[in-house]
């Protein structure tokens, strides 16, 4: 009895060791943080149905994916901005060549606290209150109170992407930078938590991870147009003016497991998965 | 024969082993200083060290650490200012005051204490710190210098107590029988005698903490706000060098410019903790 519970075991532990070598030569997927969770909802509706197949996603960053593309440790870069041209060059002297994939559109909330009144602003407000021209919330229609600016790090697609399209407000010669004094935190978990617990505090993140300890703030392309919530009809019809496409990289045109993974992601069923992880479909 | 010959082979090896540590003190230096060095090309050390703006990944990059060396500075001071009367007077109270049983119980405590991974300190310090000091101080935010002071007092007092209990013990038994029997009381024995004679390796403690405090990342990074202005209050948050290092590798393009000034961020603080543990060396040899 015991000679044979000893056998199961031990082929179980094989049975996992090379489970583990199967994942070391199939696809890693890394980069933006933001997509991490649709990432993995892609992966395992993936795998349910390809058991021989085996997609690992990680996150780390938009910047952290494509470094890692370039060096060749992964297989498919995950990214919520645009591939930088710098990046492309470097790309191209280390014989890669990124190729990009429309896979899904987010939009980015921009969060207060639900006990602020403020509960909407225009993109220019927007742009003052996070590069610090306005510095308090009564000057916004709020309490007497110091904002308190969060952001992401910079290793996070969701800054560069904040920073270029409402900051510099899509001028590539703009200088905007956001407030020295914003804090920086690692990660949207970390914004959302502060802002649930600070009444002055505002901050932006992926329209997925607003919850009810937070509040989405409506907001307008200046003050004659429409003020929006980020909710998903929105986005879809390009209503809301701070959303932004989400792609996924690969060397080259993707080929084998590689595409058989980007071509279940474009499919029905993978769009099914991006709007099931509060995200918008391309398709 | 035989026998000098294993002498041989042994002394040899224990040299190596000796050797070994310098050997890869160097080659870290001096892969620090290939890698940082580039980064003078694009902006003078003068700028690097004195400009005000960190904004790495912008076009064309600002690439100034003043406002993160500061960062460091702040925390770290604030640290010290917490953690050295407490630890210090923590080391007198288990070397000279308590009896037995409660000593042998505080030593383990302290212990434990050191044994704390940084990032449960961190993170408990954002759960309950952070709140509790934004209020207490009515300030915007929590997130500030302060709490990352607080929270680095706690791991720097594990390596204060320790050392400063060992320099008290070993300070000879006849000045304190001396003092005692020309009539002074404890605490005048204490003020007076114990902790001049043991100075120089309490001075040794408080370097070897503040060394700890300033290669601190992960609490710092999790609890100070990492902002990178310049800091005029300790109610402000700051960004340290060892955080920006931590929080911008990931995204650094390997061989950018950015990459580059992270290493040379690394340069400054490898000469800081290494000034800070010459102190502490050179304020231990002068006991002896």
């Amino acid at each position: 009895m015991i000679k044979r519970c000893l056998l199961v075991f031990l082929l179980s532990f094989f049975a996992l060791v090379a489970n583990a070598c199967a994942g070391k030569c199939s696809v890693q997927v890394k980069g933006s943080d933001t997509m991490v969770n649709l990432g993995q909802a892609w992966a395992e509706k993936y795998m349910e149905e390809n058991p021989a197949e085996f997609v690992a996603v990680t996150g780390g960053g938009s910047g952290t994916g494509f470094s890692s593309l370039i060096s060749g440790t992964c297989s498919i870069a995950m990214s919520s901005r645009d591939i930088k041209q710098k990046e492309i060059d470097l790309a191209k002297q280390k014989g890669r060549n990124p190729y990009e994939i429309k896979a899904a559109l987010d939009g980015l909330a921009v969060i207060v606290n639900p006990k602020n009144p403020v509960g909407k602003l225009t993109l220019d407000q927007l742009a003052r209150i996070f590069s610090g021209k306005v510095s308090n919330w009564k000057e916004v229609g709020g309490e007497d109170a110091q904002i308190v600016i969060l952001s992401r790090e910079v290793n996070s697609g969701t800054h560069v992407y904040f920073k270029e399209h409402v900051l510099r407000n899509n001028d590539p010669n703009s200088k905007e930078e956001f407030a020295p004094g914003a804090l920086l935190l690692s990660s949207s978990q970390a914004i959302a938590d502060e802002v649930a617990g600070n009444k002055a505090a505002i901050g932006y993140y992926g329209m997925g991870y607003v919850s009810l300890k937070q509040k989405a703030v409506s907001v307008a392309r200046d003050e004659k147009s429409e003020y929006v919530l980020p909710t998903i009809d929105n986005v879809i019809s390009g209503k809301y003016p701070i959303s932004r496409p989400l792609f996924l990289y690969t060397n080259g045109e993707p080929q084998g497991e590689i595409k058989k993974f980007v071509d279940f992601t474009l499919s029905k069923e993978g769009q099914e998965i991006v709007l099931k992880t509060d995200f918008v479909p391309v398709k | 024969m035989m026998r000098k010959f294993k002498e041989f082979i042994i002394e040899k090896l224990i040299l190596i082993s000796g050797l070994a540590s310098i050997f890869f003190v160097v080659l870290i230096f001096l892969f620090l200083l290939k890698e940082g060095l580039a980064v003078f090309k694009t902006v003078s050390p003068f700028a690097f060290l004195s400009g005000k703006s960190w904004y790495p990944i912008s076009e064309p990059a600002q690439l100034g650490i003043l406002p993160l060396i500061l960062g460091s500075l702040l925390v770290t001071l604030g640290a010290t200012l917490i953690s050295v009367p407490i630890g210090v007077a923590c080391a007198v109270y288990i070397s000279e005051v308590a009896p037995a049983k409660i000593k042998e119980f505080l030593k383990a405590g302290i212990e434990l204490l050191a044994a704390i991974p940084s990032v449960v300190l961190g993170f408990i310090g954002m759960v309950t710190l952070v709140p509790w000091v934004k209020i207490l101080f009515k300030l915007p935010t929590g997130l500030t210098a302060l709490t990352g002071s607080i929270m680095l007092a706690f791991m720097a007092m594990p390596t204060i107590v320790s050392i400063a209990e060992d320099a008290l013990y070993s300070v000879p038994k006849t000045y304190k029988e001396g003092a005692l029997a020309l009539g002074a009381t404890q605490w005048q024995t204490i003020w007076r005698v114990l902790l001049p004679a043991a100075s120089s390796g309490i001075l040794a403690a408080v370097m070897l903490g503040i060394g700890r405090v300033i290669g601190e990342t992960m609490a710092v990074m999790m609890i100070t706000g990492n902002a990178a202005l310049m800091p005029h209050t300790i109610f402000q948050p700051v960004r340290t060098l060892t955080a920006t290092i931590a929080a911008e590798m990931g995204e650094a393009v390997v061989g950018g410019e950015h990459y580059f000034a992270l290493f040379a961020i690394g340069i400054v603080l490898f000469v800081i903790s290494f000034a800070i543990n010459v102190t502490a060396d050179l304020f231990l040899h002068q006991k002896k």
